[in-house]
C-alpha cells in the first residue's frame, strides 16, 4: 500500500500555512540531517493561544505534508492542548501506515511545533 | 549479455522474493546459500567457543575460525595470518588503528583523510586529531574533477604535496567512494605518500571494492587495510583488519578483556601478540566462519568479470537516467564501479526510494554516512543504486521505469 494517499499528496503539492509570518513572537527550526529535511516554524502566541502559524523549508513529501497537516490542527489551540499532542495523534492526522524508517519524516514537524510553543512557556 | 546469468540461484533471498530488485549492495551484499549453510553448521554441529575448550567441538570451532584467518591472509596476500585481525566491523578495525597509533603523535602531527570518506573512515581521525591536538588535513573533493590530488581531470596522476608532509602520521583513504563509486588509485597514492614521507602510515578502507577488485596488500604496500564481511557476501557482525606485523604489535588494544592477554596481575597486564591482543571477548565465531565460506564462494568468480559487469550496469543506468530525465537529474557518478548516486531536482530522494520500494526495488536515499561529501556536492540527499553480481540489465530497466512512473505520480514534467 502506498504511503502517498490523496490527502498526503494534496498537502504536499498545496501546503497550507507554508508562509512567513509578519506578526510573530516565536520561531523554531528543526532538521533531519540523515534525510536532508529542514523546517522552520514561526508562530504568534496571544493569551496562551497559538493564533497563527507558518512554516518554510524543504524535504520529502511526508515531512512537508505532515507540517501542513499538523499546522492546520494546532492553529487556534491553547499551548497546553498542543503540548498534549502525542505522536500517535500525528499518525492519526496523517492517516497512513508508515514504515519504521519513514516515521522520523512524519514526526519532524511535530517535534518542531512542540518546541515552537514551548519557547513561550 | 549476462555474465552471471544463473547466479541468482545461489542466493536464497530470491526463492522467497522472486521479483526483488536488490540494488543496495554498497550498503550490504546478499548472502549465498553456502554462507548460510556454514553459519547453520556452526550453530547446529559445533557451537562451542574458540581457543578455550579441549573437547572435540571446541577444537572444531577453533580450527574453522583459524582456517578463515589463513583464507583471509591468502585472499589479500598478507605475509602471515598473524597480520589478520578479526573485528566486529570495518568501523571497529579503523577505531582499533586510530586509538592504537596515538602513541606516535606529537604536538605538530598531522592526519590526512579525504572529503569523500564514509564516516567510518572520517570520525575516528577527527577524534584522534582532537585528542592529540593534531591537524586534520582533508583532501577536498571538487565536483566534476574529483579529489584535489589529481593533476588533471583526464588522468588520475597523483600529486599529494599540498596535503602530505613530514608531519603526517597517517593517511586514511578508501579504495572506492561509498556514495559516488569513484575509484581511488590507492597504489599510486600510497607510493607518492611514502615518497614524500617514508614514515607515513597508510590505512586503506577496502569495503566498497572488496567484492569486485582483487586486493593485494603486499603490492599496495599499505600498513593497514580494513573491510567488512557483509560487503563480500558474508555475514554481518565481523570485519577484517590487516596490519603489518611490526606496527600491529606496537599498538595497544583499545578494547581490552578476556582472551587477549599473556598475564594479568592486580595492577598490570601483558598482552598477547597480534592478532590475539585485539580479539578480546568471545568473537563473532559464526560470522568469521561464514566469512571464510564467502571467500571460498568468491574464489569461484573472476573479479575482472565482476568489475566489468558492475560497471556495465552502472554505465547503462547512467545513460538511461540521462536520456529519460535530461537535466532534471544530477548524476554524481562516472560508472567506474557498480555504484551510481544521483538526485532529482523536483522529487526528494526519500520519496523516490519509497516509490521504488513499493515496487520491490531496493535502493538507498540519504547522505549514506558521508556528510562532508554531500556538502561538497551541494546536495542534502542523494539516491544511490548499487549493482552487484546478482543484478542484470532487466533490473536497470525496472529501476528506470519505476523512476519514470514516480515523475508521473508527482506530476513532474
Amino acid at each position: 500500500m502506498t504511503v502517498y494517499s490523496d490527502n498526503i499528496l494534496d498537502h504536499f503539492q498545496f501546503p497550507r500555512n507554508k508562509k512567513k509570518l509578519i506578526k510573530k513572537n516565536v520561531s523554531f527550526s528543526v532538521n533531519n540531517s540523515s534525510c536532508g529535511d529542514s523546517l522552520t516554524f514561526e508562530g504568534h502566541i496571544e493569551n496562551n493561544v497559538l493564533t497563527d502559524i507558518g512554516f518554510t523549508g524543504s524535504g520529502c513529501a511526508i515531512s512537508m505534508a505532515s507540517a501542513s497537516i499538523i499546522s492546520q490542527k494546532v492553529k487556534g489551540l491553547k499551548i497546553e492542548e498542543i503540548l498534549n499532542i502525542k505522536k500517535e495523534d500525528v499518525f492519526l492526522y496523517l492517516g497512513i501506515d508508515l514504515s519504521i524508517n519513514r516515521v522520523k519524516c512524519a514526526l519532524l514537524a511535530w517535534e518542531g511545533i512542540l518546541k515552537l510553543v514551548s519557547e513561550k512557556k | 549479455m549476462d555474465t552471471f546469468k544463473n547466479i541468482k540461484g545461489d542466493f536464497p533471498i530470491f526463492n522467497s522474493h522472486i521479483n526483488l530488485v536488490y540494488a543496495d549492495s554498497a550498503s550490504t551484499t546478499l548472502k549465498p546459500q553456502a554462507v548460510v549453510k556454514a553459519i547453520n553448521e556452526y550453530y547446529t554441529k559445533y557451537p562451542a567457543n574458540v581457543h578455550r575448550g579441549v573437547y572435540k567441538i571446541a577444537e572444531t570451532a577453533t580450527e574453522r575460525y583459524e582456517a578463515t584467518r589463513t583464507t583471509v591472509a591468502k585472499f589479500i596476500n598478507a605475509k602471515t595470518p598473524n597480520e589478520v585481525v578479526f573485528t566486529y566491523s570495518a568501523t571497529d578495525g579503523i577505531n582499533m588503528v586510530s586509538s592504537g597509533i596515538e602513541f606516535l603523535f606529537q604536538k605538530d602531527s598531522e592526519i590526512v583523510v579525504t572529503e569523500t570518506e564514509h564516516h567510518a573512515n572520517f570520525l575516528p581521525w577527527q577524534k584522534l586529531a582532537k585528542l592529540t591536538n593534531s591537524k586534520l588535513q582533508v583532501i577536498k573533493y571538487i565536483k566534476g574533477k574529483g579529489l584535489d590530488i589529481f593533476i588533471s581531470d583526464k588522468e588520475k596522476t597523483v600529486n599529494l604535496k599540498k596535503y602530505v608532509s613530514s608531519k603526517t602520521k597517517i593517511l586514511a583513504i578508501s579504495t572506492v567512494s561509498n556514495v559516488i563509486g569513484d575509484i581511488n588509485p590507492v597504489k599510486e597514492i600510497i607510493y607518492e605518500a611514502k615518497k614524500i614521507n617514508p614514515n607515513i602510515l597508510v590505512l586503506v578502507d577496502a569495503c566498497q571494492s572488496i567484492s569486485s577488485e582483487k586486493i593485494d596488500v603486499s603490492e599496495l604496500n599499505c600498513d593497514f587495510l580494513v573491510f567488512s564481511s557483509h560487503k563480500i557476501f558474508g555475514p554481518t557482525g565481523c570485519g577484517v583488519l590487516f596490519g603489518k606485523g611490526k606496527i600491529l604489535n606496537s599498538m595497544k588494544p583499545y578494547r581490552v578483556g578476556g582472551g587477549s592477554i599473556k598475564a594479568v596481575s592486580e595492577f598490570s597486564t601483558e598482552f598477547l601478540d597480534a592478532p590475539y591482543r585485539f580479539e578480546s571477548g568471545t568473537p563473532p565465531i559464526a560470522s568469521v566462519i561464514g566469512l571464510g565460506s564467502a571467500l571460498e564462494y568468491v574464489s569461484g568468480l573472476n573479479f575482472k568479470e565482476v568489475k566489468k559487469h558492475n560497471s556495465r550496469l552502472s554505465t547503462a543506468f547512467i545513460a538511461g537516467l540521462k536520456s529519460c530525465f535530461d537535466n532534471k537529474v544530477s548524476i554524481y557518478s562516472l560508472g567506474e564501479t557498480g555504484i551510481v548516486a544521483f538526485s532529482h531536482s523536483k522529487i526528494h530522494a526519500h520519496d523516490l526510494a519509497q516509490l521504488l520500494a513499493e515496487k520491490n526495488i531496493c535502493v538507498r536515499a540519504g547522505h549514506h554516512c558521508a556528510m562532508p561529501l554531500h556538502r561538497a556536492l551541494k546536495v542534502e540527499a542523494t539516491l544511490r543504486a548499487s549493482f552487484s553480481i546478482y543484478n542484470n540489465m532487466s533490473d536497470v530497466e525496472k529501476i528506470l521505469s519505476a523512476l519514470k512512473e514516480a515523475e508521473v505520480f508527482f506530476k513532474v514534467n
